[in-house]
């Protein structure tokens, strides 16, 4: 890391930033702080055609002033099916092709631990792009095989010739991965400058494949003067990533 | 025209064990808290609750009034889950439908237009479909067989009975929601074949008017009970009325947590009408 002050948060919502760069005119609707940070500083830097939800029923402008009117049943009846959006949900569990759990742990019919059930998730996953965001980065969420699949992965998408299936990444407080590989299995594209490779390695549940990882970017003293100063002064981002 | 105004009571008295019952508003949003207080305190049981789920969900959970649970989600938006309905997933207690949350709209919106299923893709790939063997798929009928693609047919959600919550109405049906977000309540009443909704104030139909007129998300066809409830979606938001109550919901779930301190929580709130309701409330938050 080229600056010492540059925090472990600060990593992330910049990796987080990074998702929505070649998105162009799209919704992103990031869930969970880190993401919408990231979301709010691409808008900012990247990505200024993205649209960014309140998280509630209206489209904001970087200033924070309205811009349109995003409804949920905008959501489920346009937005989605559409594709004109980029979301990046939470994970209980991914897996290596991607599947994603949100739904409960254990068996469905009595799970051990109840979540959210599926929510938006099925969806999302077959409709446009979806990434997901990992705060705590172990082999319990990033799993062989997911509990129940709420998100798509790419060999369920594959079999099933679902066309408009992107889940496109999964970043965590330890790495950033993809799935460019031959058969849409994951890939470590990066792992963070605090983290060695072996950790990230150690703290997942399926194989890791290390080849030609690199080193996750740092934001720019720009990108750092705009989240400091006015996305997040208070810096709650430490709180969800800290150093 | 009809007066339709009743009392959360009456709205209750015309409810059966065993009905499927849609309720609406949004996890912790404009749920119809009061109609579901008074569902507490009734005989009521073996119910099937349709819901984008929040507290009505786990209260009625709570309450052993659910049969079957069917859900896209349940949370408590600012609490990811509600104790209550975790509770009773874990226990086994209840059956559930779990949906993506398109696919519920789909459903209601089927059955609002009275068609069997409508196409989706949403639920293909995933669990849901394995989960609910019930779902059949079908084939674009437009496309040569090779490249027709295959759709869930999610079938009609028919509701017995709806209830939701809106800012005002008239005493005829005409109801208005002044927040940002309609939800899906128009849907959950199209769906129904009962429909109840209880607002924060019924006023005059020339009081409703003054509002734009796309406010007006129930016409009189849509509504057969009007509940005048004040404070009636309280713990979850009803902007611009009022927004979440987050300290009571906290105490809520704190309370739900605990089975040893969920008898407290039930005496105190839970016991007698909605003033009995608000009057506890307002005693605790003072």
């Amino acid at each position: 890391m080229t600056d010492s002050t540059i925090t472990r948060a600060e990593v992330c919502v910049a990796a987080c930033a990074d998702l929505f760069a070649s998105d162009g005119e799209v919704v992103a609707s990031p869930m969970g702080l880190i993401p919408s940070l990231g979301a709010r500083l691409a808008r900012l830097t990247s990505a200024p055609d993205l649209l960014l939800s309140d998280g509630e029923a209206t489209l904001l402008a970087p200033d924070g002033a309205p811009e349109g009117w995003l409804p949920f049943r905008v959501v489920l009846d346009v937005v989605v099916p559409g594709g004109r959006r980029h979301v990046v949900m939470g994970a209980n569990q991914v897996d290596r092709f991607g599947n994603q759990n949100i739904s409960c742990i254990g068996p469905h019919e009595r799970p051990v631990r109840q979540l959210l059930g599926v929510r938006g998730a099925p969806g999302n996953t077959i409709n446009h792009r979806t990434s997901y965001w990992v705060p705590r980065h172990s082999a319990r969420v990033l799993v062989e095989a997911v509990d129940v699949v709420s998100g798509v992965g790419h060999d369920r998408a594959r079999a099933g010739g679902l066309r408009y299936h992107d889940v496109h990444r999964v970043v965590t407080n330890l790495a950033v991965f993809d799935f460019q590989t031959s058969d849409g299995s994951i890939r470590l594209r990066s792992v963070h400058p605090w983290v060695d490779t072996s950790e990230v390695v150690a703290q997942t549940g399926f194989a890791v494949e290390t080849d030609g990882v690199e080193t996750t970017r740092s934001p720019s003293s720009a990108e750092l003067e705009i989240l400091r100063d006015t996305l997040d002064p208070a810096g709650r981002r430490e709180k969800e990533v800290p150093s | 025209m009809r007066d339709k105004r009743m009392s959360p009571a009456e709205v209750v008295a015309e409810l059966r064990d065993g009905m499927t019952i849609g309720i609406g508003g949004w996890g912790s949003r404009r749920k119809p808290m009061a109609l579901v207080r008074a569902i507490l305190t009734s005989p009521l049981r073996d119910l099937t609750i349709v819901s984008y789920g929040g507290p009505e969900m786990g209260l009625l959970c709570a309450a052993g009034k659910v049969r079957r649970a069917v859900y896209g989600f349940v949370t408590l938006d600012t609490i990811p889950y509600d104790p209550h309905f975790s509770r009773a997933r874990q226990e086994g207690s209840i059956s559930v439908r779990e949906l993506d949350e398109g696919m519920l709209q789909t459903g209601l919106r089927a059955r609002s237009q009275r068609l069997p299923f409508l196409p989706i893709r949403a639920g293909l790939g995933s669990d849901v479909m394995a989960l609910n063997p019930e779902l059949r798929t079908v084939r674009d009928p437009y496309a040569s067989p090779e490249e027709a693609e295959e759709f869930v047919a999610m079938p009609a959600l028919s509701l017995d009975a709806t209830l939701v919550h809106l800012n005002r109405a008239d005493r005829y049906g005409n109801a208005q929601y002044l927040g940002p977000d309609p939800y899906f309540d128009d849907l959950y009443c199209l769906a129904a074949t009962k429909r109840y909704v209880s607002v924060e104030r019924i006023v005059p139909t020339s009081e409703l008017t003054k509002a734009a007129p796309q406010t007006l998300l129930l016409n009189r066809t849509m509504v057969d009970g009007v509940i005048e409830a004040p404070g009636g979606a309280h713990p979850t938001s009803c902007v611009p009325d009022y927004d979440r109550d987050e300290a009571f919901q906290r105490h809520y779930a704190d309370s739900a947590r605990d089975p040893e301190t969920w008898p407290e929580f039930e005496r105190t709130f839970l016991a007698g009408d909605d003033a009995a309701y608000h009057a506890a409330v307002r005693e605790w938050t003072a």
